[in-house]
């Protein structure tokens, strides 16, 4: 799994890579989204809730980044984060959409 | 990753901790070495002199000067000596001037007569390196965010790898190779892990606004600049009339400041407008009178009247917890002990990553051991080992020495003392890349010791302020920078000598070596 990496298959690299990206890339998304849901949803005036959406933003890439290599197959890992995300900046357009005059 | 949740955690923690290692033991290091920032800038500097403080004097002081030399500028900052740095330095730019327009020039803070210091980044240097890492802005400090990110990672990962974590904290099995690295990993990683918790997110929670502006542009409709006068409010500029004003001696204003706040220290002024009927005087209080760091306090006066204009903001909760983190990282209130304190953990730090990196290269070279040749990716990470680690000790110490032994005014002295840290460090790479392991280890950790013990010697013989001068007139961060000096040479001569002499491993413990090896193998995956 680790140092005999010349002996291991294309597909195992490729999975390993895939996990990779979900976890920062998506990892990314899904920590963005978090923080901009916070800023706009948090019951306090809007400089502090987007600074505790900021600072409470990174939990959620943390979690995200165990996940992608916690998770069972990297497409398991992608739907772990993709689908969160989506729910979140559905709730985000919402919000935004409400607040807009 | 199927072995289960354990081990794949065991697994991020091994890669991650080996990818980034590198910039992190880089990160650590010169951080550490921020924490005592205003020492080494104070040794780099030893042209200005240490006196007795006085902030009001000091004060009188620079406003003459500045009003002798720069009357008809926009604005003056005045930054004043303090407990651990004694520089004086007064700059002023023109009205509508920016950042680069300033002229900067150095006091003596007992006299107020300009002083000739040499020009040295000092220790703003490893400072600026440990979030910036030499790159143009902002790919530095992404970059060493993203580390901070992964550090945090790897704590997080290490604990859940750890599971009996207390238990293994009082485990340690000196002498036996591999096994006596992975005791010393995690009793230091335990024993510091709030500061590494806590330093680790705090870098993180300093950044946000940079590396997580997506809530900024959403809530203020991509205006940053209106999410930051929100939170720290923008100090508001007043036009000047053109009327010239007799103004106040600043000594007043500190008079005043210190009538409301008894005893806050004052890290800086600054002066809109002087001499105008509309000057203004802002007046910050140093940062590390209290722990959270925030920008934007202090105090605002009309400098001709002295009228109290405004002060302090009033601190909400998540400014108090995000100004919070962003103080206990830079550690700022710390007094002596504590600073100390922040240094050990600081190296902790270091040592963590340091052995990590070594425990990872170890464990895999025990497996070609017999047939002694090292694969390709194995020799790759034992040369960035030696480079990342020894090598930049070495550099460290070859930027002081070039502060000492480059003369003292010549130009453009401050960027080749920068030239040098690389130049070493360079060089350093290129010694591990031609030597065996071990050999490389113990040279570059020898010469290191060497470069480190000399220092104070150099320091007394090129400036007269060795330690028989700084500890006679009580100059403490003179003195303490060259006794640390020597404290490091001497542990690298200690860790230089383990490497150079051959390993203490006889022949009979090689059974219990390969058994500790399977022990680790079950342990760290």
């Amino acid at each position: 799994m680790k140092s005999k990496a010349a002996g291991l298959p294309l597909g195992y690299r490729l999975a390993v890579t895939s996990r990779c990206l979900a976890a920062l890339v998506g990892g990314y998304l899904l920590a963005a989204m978090a923080s901009v849901c916070m800023g706009l949803l948090l019951p306090m005036p809007k400089a502090e809730a987007v600074i505790t959406g900021m600072m409470l933003s990174f939990l959620f890439y943390l979690v995200a980044i165990l996940w992608s290599f916690a998770c069972r197959t990297a497409a398991q890992a992608w739907l772990g984060i993709l689908l969160p995300s989506a729910v979140l900046a559905l709730i985000n357009g919402l919000a935004y959409w409400m607040n807009t005059p | 990753m199927k072995e289960g949740f354990r081990q794949s955690m065991a697994w991020l923690h091994t890669w991650a901790g080996l990818v980034f290692g590198w910039l992190l033991f880089a990160i650590f290091l010169t951080g550490t070495l921020s924490y005592f920032k205003a020492e080494i800038n104070h040794w780099s500097q030893p042209e200005i002199p240490s006196r007795a403080l006085n902030s009001a004097a000091s004060l009188d002081l620079a406003q003459r000067y500045l009003q002798t030399h720069a009357a008809g500028a926009g604005s003056w900052f005045i930054d004043l000596p303090s407990e651990r740095e004694p520089e004086l330095s007064v700059s002023w730019r023109p009205a509508g001037g920016g950042r680069g327009d300033s002229t900067q020039k150095v006091l003596d803070p007992a006299t107020g007569s300009e002083l000739q210091a040499r020009d040295s980044r000092g220790g703003d240097f490893f400072y600026r390196f440990h979030f910036q890492l030499q790159m143009p802005h902002p790919w530095g400090r992404w970059l060493s965010t993203f580390c901070a990110l992964m550090m945090f990672v790897g704590l997080i990962t290490g604990i859940i790898t750890h599971k009996k974590i207390f238990k293994e904290f009082f485990t340690f099995r000196p002498g036996k190779a591999q096994r006596s690295w992975l005791d010393g990993h995690n009793a230091i990683g335990v024993l510091v892990l709030p500061f590494h918790l806590m330093i680790s997110y705090s870098s993180l929670v300093i950044f946000m606004a940079l590396v997580m502006p997506a809530s900024i542009a959403v809530s203020y409709n991509n205006d940053t600049r209106a999410f930051f006068s929100d939170v720290f409010g923008i100090p508001q500029s007043v036009k000047a009339t053109g009327k010239a004003a007799e103004p106040l001696p600043l000594s007043t204003l500190y008079a005043k400041v210190q009538e409301q706040v008894p005893g806050a220290r004052i890290a800086w002024v600054e002066v809109q407008n002087p001499g105008d009927e509309n000057a203004r005087v802002r007046v910050t209080r140093y940062s590390g009178d209290r722990i959270a760091h925030l920008r934007g306090g202090g105090w605002l006066f009309d400098g001709v009247s002295g009228t109290h204009l405004s002060s302090d903001f009033a601190d909400t909760t998540p400014m108090l917890i995000s100004g919070g983190f962003y103080g206990l990282h830079l550690g700022e209130f710390a007094g002596p002990v504590l600073r100390w304190l922040y240094f050990f953990f600081g190296l902790a730090g270091t040592a963590v990553i340091g052995t990590g990196l070594v425990m990872w290269l170890g464990k895999r070279q025990l497996k070609h051991a017999k047939s002694g040749v090292q694969p390709f990716e194995l020799r790759l990470v034992e040369v960035l080992n030696i480079a990342s680690m020894s090598g930049l000790i070495l550099a460290v110490a070859g930027f002081f020495w070039a502060n000492r032994l480059i003369p003292a005014f010549q130009e453009g002295r401050a960027d080749a003392e920068i030239n040098t840290f690389f130049l070493i460090w360079g060089l350093s790479l290129l010694h591990a890349l031609l030597r065996p392991g071990r050999k490389a280890w113990g040279e570059q950790l020898a010469v290191a010791a060497v470069f480190y013990l000399a220092l104070p010697l150099i320091n007394a013989w090129t400036t007269g302020q060795g330690l028989n001068h700084s500890i006679r007139v009580g100059d403490w961060s003179m003195a303490g920078f060259d006794l640390t000096a020597l404290g490091c040479g001497l542990f690298l001569y200690w860790a230089a000598r383990k490497m150079l002499l051959p390993p203490v491993v006889a022949p009979k413990r090689a059974p219990k070596v390969a058994k500790a090896a399977a022990l680790i193998e079950s342990e760290v995956k």
